[in-house]
């Protein structure tokens, strides 16, 4: 029988990945003091797991280099080797390599050869081994014509569920005649007999078959330390058979191995989810739900006049079918919702390893890793919260000597938390360092021209620079932060997710960065607005109001730009209609009305025709099926059939504030 | 047909394990722990254990020995799915009453092989 072993490849990648993540947080945990003995015997199961999987699926490369990481972690765990940082450090990269040869034969590439050899003679350094390929020895096998095997149990073989029967019956297959002869002198006497003892012995003669003495002696390899066993060679061997048939076998297998190993490459492209039980019951249990409520509807299908009644009645069964209907979207959105802890695993490792980079004292502390948010937006999200934490890290928690100056503990502590805030992630890098240099800030910004000379603004909008392009204000460009891919490439990414990211921060105490994000990518709760004879839809996450224009309040500024006046607050109003040249039914803002949103801490007034109603949205990407357009995020098709763009809204106050210059900015200093 | 009981940590060697040997017409209840085995062994009579050495909760060798001394299993063969390097864990194993091993990395077809083997 022959089976595919492609067909696991899949899991074994997974669970080698998860095995991997495992070993990495257990190794990152061991060096922070006492040894935990459970704690190495997990990474030592995962080495283990990875190990015995990758023989078994072909993958001779990870089996051999795992095995000595498996020595070492096997001597840590019998306390034969003592848990210093040298040899955690070497197990971490290993990690590494391992985790790089695995990608590598996922996706077919080949594996980084060098790294593979520079760290398997680190780990062979350890062990005290030469770093010697382990020769497979081709043991000489004798055959003969038949042999002689003397079969002496111990009596308490049957123990371990081990059979005598079974034994001589294996045996008796090898062969191509056997004789056997049943010895029973110790036999006790019936009364002392215990049933479950052994006491025969056998002498079979072996005729025929190409046996060789290790055929035998596998038959027999689990109960070698339960009998004595003697083989002898029978008298008459005439003709002696090589062991070439053998090795023509061997030949034959080891290229096939080869094979399925290159084969194995070309299935990287299937990424699977692995999804709840419970979230695929609740799938189920609403399915059902909707179909009692299809059957309910299609009874009025039957019906040959409607009264009011049954009109009454076919309205609750709609609105049951919205209700359904909702609910099941929910339930296959959260199908795709993945514990945020996917992205946060990473974190420990890399501030340990920075730490060590920068001579810092770092206290991670991660919360709320049961977070869910979209697979998709999962994914995206890593890098921006790299560079954030590599920010916090370098720019933001000071050197030990610096802290202790300032008293503080030596220690910086940097919080990852994530929660849910409406329907909106909020994810945090919180550190306690210096916080935001606002002078040196806005200096830079002055210098690289990003504001002008005699520019006064608050401080929120000074740190908010950080995020333009072009700014960074590490003093001396270092290998991790500050590679001219900034700040802005990190808002630009967490936008293009439809989120937002925003910084606080109060000298000598620290920064907060926080990123909001949509739960999803796929669906949006939208405000309608109508402008002329289009369709917009603005989501609402962003609207804070939107109100009837009262005259008095539109203050005309700097020639073309207009501010309305909210309470205490001057806000700039965008005529969206002369933004994307369309043809509005009025341009009288008194005929409209007023839709304040805001972005980033910057809020606008958009000007519509009309509020049309809100609804839930699929959102289609314009640039998978146009192009990119700033100030648009996306479209949809509405109920009626018609296509409806979506506004981004921090890409619209980009593409006003481009439009009035530094006008605006000037105006919302003057009236903060 | 024959009754087996596959223990395994590794989600992938449990379905190979699985799918081999459903494939060959036995039937086969996994199991992820020797404490998950050692409830599910108890609650169902199996004709063959084969159970993965090293795993959380319960490892094999603890899962084989509590198992061998329930009446029911006190004959029932036992096989641990153990690496070559681990010679003395063979021994261990025997000492808790494994029957035998099947030596890690092995093929579906060794597998088959070994448990036609003992069950005959």
């Amino acid at each position: 029988m022959s089976i595919d072993l492609q067909q696991f490849h899949e899991t074994f990648f997974e669970e080698s990945f998860e095995g991997l993540d495992i070993m990495e947080s257990g190794l990152l945990g061991l060096e922070q003091g006492d040894v935990d003995l459970e704690n190495i015997n997990t990474i030592f199961r995962s080495a283990h797991s990875i190990k015995g999987g990758s023989g078994t699926f072909g993958f001779s490369a990870v089996a051999e280099f795992t095995h000595d990481m498996e020595t070492l972690l096997d001597q840590m765990r019998n306390g034969e080797r003592q848990v210093s940082k040298s040899v955690v450090e070497t197990l971490l990269g290993s990690v590494d390599v391992l985790r790089n040869m695995l990608n590598a034969i996922r996706d077919g590439s080949d594996i980084d050869i060098d790294s593979v050899a520079e760290t398997t003679v680190a780990i062979k350094a350890i062990l005290g081994l030469e770093n010697t390929v382990s020769a497979v020895e081709n043991s000489t096998e004798v055959t003969a014509k038949g042999w002689i095997v003397h079969f002496k149990p111990f009596t308490d073989i049957m123990k371990t569920g081990n059979d005598t029967v079974r034994l001589i019956r294996e045996l008796n297959s090898l062969a191509d005649k056997a004789e056997v002869t049943i010895n029973n002198d110790s036999l006790p006497a019936l009364s002392d007999i215990e049933p479950e003892d052994c006491y025969q012995s056998w002498v079979i003669n072996l005729i025929g078959g190409d046996i060789s003495e290790d055929d035998i002696h596998e038959v027999f390899s689990w109960v070698d330390d339960d009998c004595e066993l003697q083989i002898e060679a029978l008298a008459n061997e005439a003709d002696y058979i090589g062991p070439e048939r053998r090795d023509d076998e061997r030949r034959q297998k080891a290229p096939e191995r080869r094979n399925t190993e290159r084969r194995t490459t070309k299935s990287s492209e299937s990424s699977s989810i692995r999804v709840n039980i419970s979230k695929v019951d609740e799938l189920i249990n609403m399915v059902g739900e909707l179909v009692i409520t299809q059957s309910m509807l299609s009874r009025f299908g039957d019906q040959e006049d409607f009264t009011p009644a049954t009109i009454e009645r076919l309205k609750d069964g709609l609105a049951q079918l919205e209700s359904h209907t909702r609910e099941l979207q929910e339930s296959v959105m959260r199908v795709r919702m993945m514990p945020i802890s996917f992205a946060f695993q990473r974190f420990p490792r890399l501030v340990h390893d920075l730490s060590t980079t920068f001579e810092k004292k770092i206290e991670l502390i991660v919360t709320g890793e049961g977070t869910e948010l979209d697979k998709t937006v999962l994914e995206k999200i890593g890098d921006p919260l790299v560079h954030l934490v590599r920010n916090s890290l370098d720019h933001g928690i000071e050197s030990p000597a610096d802290r202790v100056q300032a008293g503080k503990s030596e220690t910086g502590v940097i919080e990852l938390s994530a929660f849910h805030q409406g329907g909106n992630i909020v994810i945090q890098i919180k550190d306690d360092g210096a916080g935001l240099n606002k002078d040196k800030i806005l200096s830079k910004a002055k210098e690289k021209g990003l504001v002008s000379q005699d520019e006064r603004m608050p401080d929120e909008q000074v740190y908010d620079l950080i995020f333009r392009p072009g700014f960074s204000t590490a003093d001396v460009v270092s290998d991790v932060s500050g590679r001219g891919v900034g700040m802005d490439v990190v808002r630009r990414n967490i936008r293009e997710l439809g989120g937002a990211v925003e910084v606080k921060s109060t000298p000598g105490e620290g920064s907060v960065f926080t990123i909001r994000l949509p739960l999803t990518l796929a669906i949006l709760d939208g405000q309608l607005v109508g402008i002329g004879e289009e369709t917009y839809i603005l989501p609402v996450i962003s609207i804070i109001e939107s109100l009837q224009v009262k005259s008095e309040n539109i203050n005309a500024v700097a020639g073309s730009a207009e501010v309305y006046r909210l309470r205490d607050e001057y806000i700039p109003i965008v005529r969206l209609y002369q933004i994307f040249g369309i043809k509005p039914i009025s341009t009288d803002l008194e005929n409209g009305l007023l839709v304040v949103v805001e972005a980033e801490g910057k809020k606008i007034a958009i000007y519509v025709d009309d509020l049309l109603g809100q609804q839930q949205v699929v959102i289609k990407s314009l640039e998978t099926n146009f192009k990119k357009i700033e100030g648009l995020s996306g479209a949809t098709i509405l109920g009626d059939g018609t296509v409806a763009l979506i506004i981004d809204i921090a890409g619209l106050i980009d593409l006003y504030q481009k439009d009035m210059a530094s006008s605006v900015v000037s105006i919302k200093g003057a009236a903060a | 047909m024959a009754t087996i009981l596959a223990v395994d940590d590794s989600a992938s060697m449990r379905q190979m394990v699985s799918f081999t040997l459903k494939g060959a017409g036995y039937q086969v209840t996994e199991a992820a722990d020797g404490q998950e085995a050692l409830t599910k062994a108890k609650s169902q009579q199996f004709d063959l254990i084969i159970t993965d050495v090293n795993m959380p909760v319960m490892d094999g060798i603890t899962f084989i020995r509590n198992l061998r001394g329930e009446a029911n299993y006190k004959f029932i063969p036992m096989l641990m799915l153990t690496t070559e390097s681990a010679g003395d864990k063979k021994a261990e194993g025997k000492a808790a009453g494994a029957t035998g091993w099947i030596v890690k990395p092995f093929n579906p077809d060794q597998l088959l092989n070994t448990v036609k083997k003992v069950l005959g």
